[in-house]
């Protein structure tokens, strides 16, 4: 479905090759050629980590063909790996969300983790009171209590950067830590449901409350809201006022206060926009997958977002693949630790890695002409340059 | 003993004294981890990693111990992985338009992942520990004993801070460090090699987070889990903060994170079991006050490093 932006960029720009040389064809060969960078880079990063991590493997006298088979076999190679991929890339689209909006406006906002735990526990905080109420509207206080929670609880890092000047990099982390204590100390004491024994949890949901599967499919409705969400970040990010005012104030502050622009509400705004998606991501894992609040929504989501922003560069768009393909390696993780004998941070290594790389590939953008717009398009800049030059891509 | 004259049921006061106590013990990773950050910092850079440098110094001074049976080459070891782990970011740092906030996170979580995954073999076996002083025998209460029993990490700590601070305002390469943290136009115009004293920096903060992890396994608490670090080594980054980029500020902020994290387990000890999640959570909220506290909107903090604020 939507996984294949990046093999969309580079068979349009295969395409833009071979259209007519009308102006308009120019111009989409110019965009080509410069999407086409923004995908080949990551994918590069990407493909040098799996190397890399292969090499390590191979060292620890693993086989690295074996665990290129179980993640395949683990994550894609089936109907039912497919969906158990799926049902990981759902949080861990809003995760990404929660790092990529804030990027806009050029913060590194790492705290995803806490409003997820929070965004959860808030929603199963107020599904016990609304006991016996109609399913419909249970539902949509729950998300709605998520939401607001998520919003305030990084909304109030954004406030801090924006008018404090605090470092909103560690201050989200800490609240992280914080928002996990918190959730603790909730779930083992006043939302503790007493007949949870082994495992301290919430007060388990009404059947109404529950949030059901796609239809056709076994993977929630987490998803479909998720690609919803991507895609309208990326219609405020991109195609709005307030995107481009978000965009201007990242790039310099000091220009978007003399033009005007709110920048310390820009900011408050976008973080707890972040903050409540990340938490509506809580609220899907309690409604859909638990159904209640309990340790396992420390799930790790929010760090496995922040990697996902950036191997998709911050675009909204490029989220749902990258989050698919990592929602994959994720699920195939237990399959691998009992094939090959690794331990569980097998998969962090990787990520780790991945990460890296990624963030080494940023010192490649506009190194290679191949991707030069204007090389591809400018006509002015392309007379001064071989005509018959153009290598393809 | 003394003319402290103390109840037989200490209560509070064994409250305090195990606060006490537990600073002095808690303190030291914070210590170490905010001394090299602030070398690091000082020369204009800003290394998030160190929360992972710390784990992975952590686990490979435990495995070393538990392999080799001496603790010592342990905080050699976690010194010298460290050192690597700070190379790393230093290196990679100066390719252009690497963000050297994104690449601390980057390297937190792939230290993480090493050190667990390396780490998974020792978290059973037990390792010879670092040996402590105990400064307390003049008491005969059990309980000042054990706050005044000191590690000699700690003890190193302390001078370090102090040779650190006179380091940097005494020596050629502290001045060297100075000039390039505060001005890159200033130190290129006379001849020193910007990337090459910030990856120097940069790798001696990493071998001090290195050694500070090797007390997290081999002291305080004294074994391996994939917990064991929780955060400290970023409340240490932001500790720097604190400080003012000044190490013997470091060493009092220290302390008084140490006293924060001792809160929990020494209410605990006295049989307040409510809100032991809150009291954990004290040094993450500590924190987070310093941090408001101390930060500022319109200008640059007295003692930031000139070209810091350009690389945030």
């Amino acid at each position: 479905m939507v996984a294949d932006t990046a093999t969309t960029d580079a068979a349009s720009a295969d395409s833009a090759v071979a259209a007519p040389r009308a102006p308009a064809g120019l111009q989409l060969r110019a965009w080509a050629a410069r999407r086409a960078e923004a995908a080949v880079i990551p994918l590069g990063a990407l493909a040098l980590g799996l190397g890399l991590f292969s090499l390590f493997l191979a060292s620890l006298g693993k086989s690295p063909a074996a665990f290129l088979d179980l993640v395949y076999r683990g994550g894609f190679g089936s109907s039912f790996a497919l969906q158990n991929s799926l049902q990981r890339a759902a949080p861990l689209l809003f995760a990404a969300l929660c790092v990529a909006l804030p990027a806009r406006l050029g913060l590194v906002v790492i705290g995803g983790e806490g409003a997820i735990v929070l965004g959860g526990l808030a929603a199963a905080a107020v599904a016990t009171p609304l006991s016996g109420a109609p399913g419909g509207l249970g539902i949509a206080l729950m998300a709605l209590a998520a939401l607001l929670t998520g919003a305030l609880w990084l909304g109030a890092v954004g406030a801090l950067r924006a008018w404090r000047g605090v470092n909103e990099t560690i201050a989200s982390l800490l609240m992280s830590y914080i928002a996990i204590a918190l959730a603790n100390h909730l779930i083992e004491g006043w939302l503790r449901d007493p007949a949870s024994l082994n495992k301290p949890s919430t007060r388990t949901l009404d059947e109404a409350f529950r949030v059901g599967p796609l239809p056709g499919l076994e993977v929630h409705w987490g998803l479909a809201v998720g690609l919803v969400a991507c895609l309208l970040a990326w219609v405020l990010t991109e195609r709005t006022t307030l995107g481009f005012a978000a965009r201007i104030a990242g790039g310099n502050v000091r220009a978007a206060q003399i033009q005007g622009l709110p920048v310390g509400r820009l900011i408050t705004g976008f973080t707890a926009l972040g903050g409540a998606l990340a938490a509506l991501a809580g609220f899907f894992e309690v409604a859909a997958v638990h159904g209640n609040a309990n340790g396992s929504l420390v799930a790790g989501y929010g760090y496995t977002g922040i990697l996902i922003a950036f191997l998709a560069r911050q675009n909204p768009l490029a989220i749902p693949p990258v989050a698919f393909l990592l929602g994959g390696i994720e699920a195939s993780s237990g399959l691998i630790q009992r094939r090959l004998h690794v331990p569980d941070a097998t998969i962090l290594v990787l990520e780790g890695l991945l990460f890296l790389l990624v963030l080494m590939g940023e010192t490649l953008y506009g190194r290679f002409k191949v991707f030069s717009p204007h090389l591809w398009g400018d006509k002015q800049a392309a007379a001064g340059l071989k005509p018959s030059g153009a290598p393809a891509p | 003993m003394s003319g402290l004259d103390l109840p037989g049921d200490l209560g509070l006061w064994s409250v305090l004294l195990a606060v006490i106590g537990g600073a002095i013990r808690v303190s030291t990773p914070f210590l170490f981890v905010s001394l090299g950050e602030t070398i690091t910092e000082r020369s204009g850079r800003i290394n998030l990693g160190l929360e992972g440098t710390l784990v992975f110094g952590a686990m490979s001074a435990y495995a070393t111990a538990v392999l080799t049976g001496s603790a010592w080459a342990g905080v050699a070891v976690a010194g010298l992985a460290g050192g690597l782990f700070g190379l790393l970011h230093g290196w990679i740092c100066r390719l252009p338009r690497v963000n050297d906030v994104a690449l601390g996170i980057a390297l937190m979580l792939f230290g993480s992942g090493l050190a667990f995954f390396f780490g998974k073999a020792f978290i059973q076996p037990s390792a010879p520990q670092l040996p402590a002083i105990p400064f307390g025998n003049w008491s005969d209460l059990a309980q000042v004993r054990a706050a005044l029993q000191i590690n000699v990490l700690f003890l190193i700590g302390a001078a370090l801070s102090v040779f650190l601070w006179w380091a940097l305002r005494n020596t050629r390469i502290g001045l060297v460090v100075r000039i390039v943290g505060d001005s890159t136009d200033a130190a290129r115009a006379m001849g020193y090699d910007v990337d090459r004293v910030r990856l120097l920096a940069t790798g001696a903060g990493g071998v001090l987070a290195g050694i500070g992890g090797a007390y997290l396994s081999l002291y305080y608490p004294g074994s391996w889990n994939e917990g064991i670090s929780s955060g400290q080594g970023l409340m240490a980054v932001a500790l720097v903060v604190f400080a003012r980029w000044n190490p013997l500020a470091c060493f009092g902020a220290a302390l008084l994170f140490g006293g924060a994290g001792a809160l929990g387990p020494a209410l605990q000890s006295v049989g307040v079991s409510q809100g032991y999640y809150l009291f954990y959570a004290a040094p993450y909220v500590l924190t987070l006050g310093v941090l408001i506290a101390t930060s500022s909107p319109n200008h640059a903090l007295a003692g930031a490093p000139g070209e810091l604020g350009q690389a945030k």
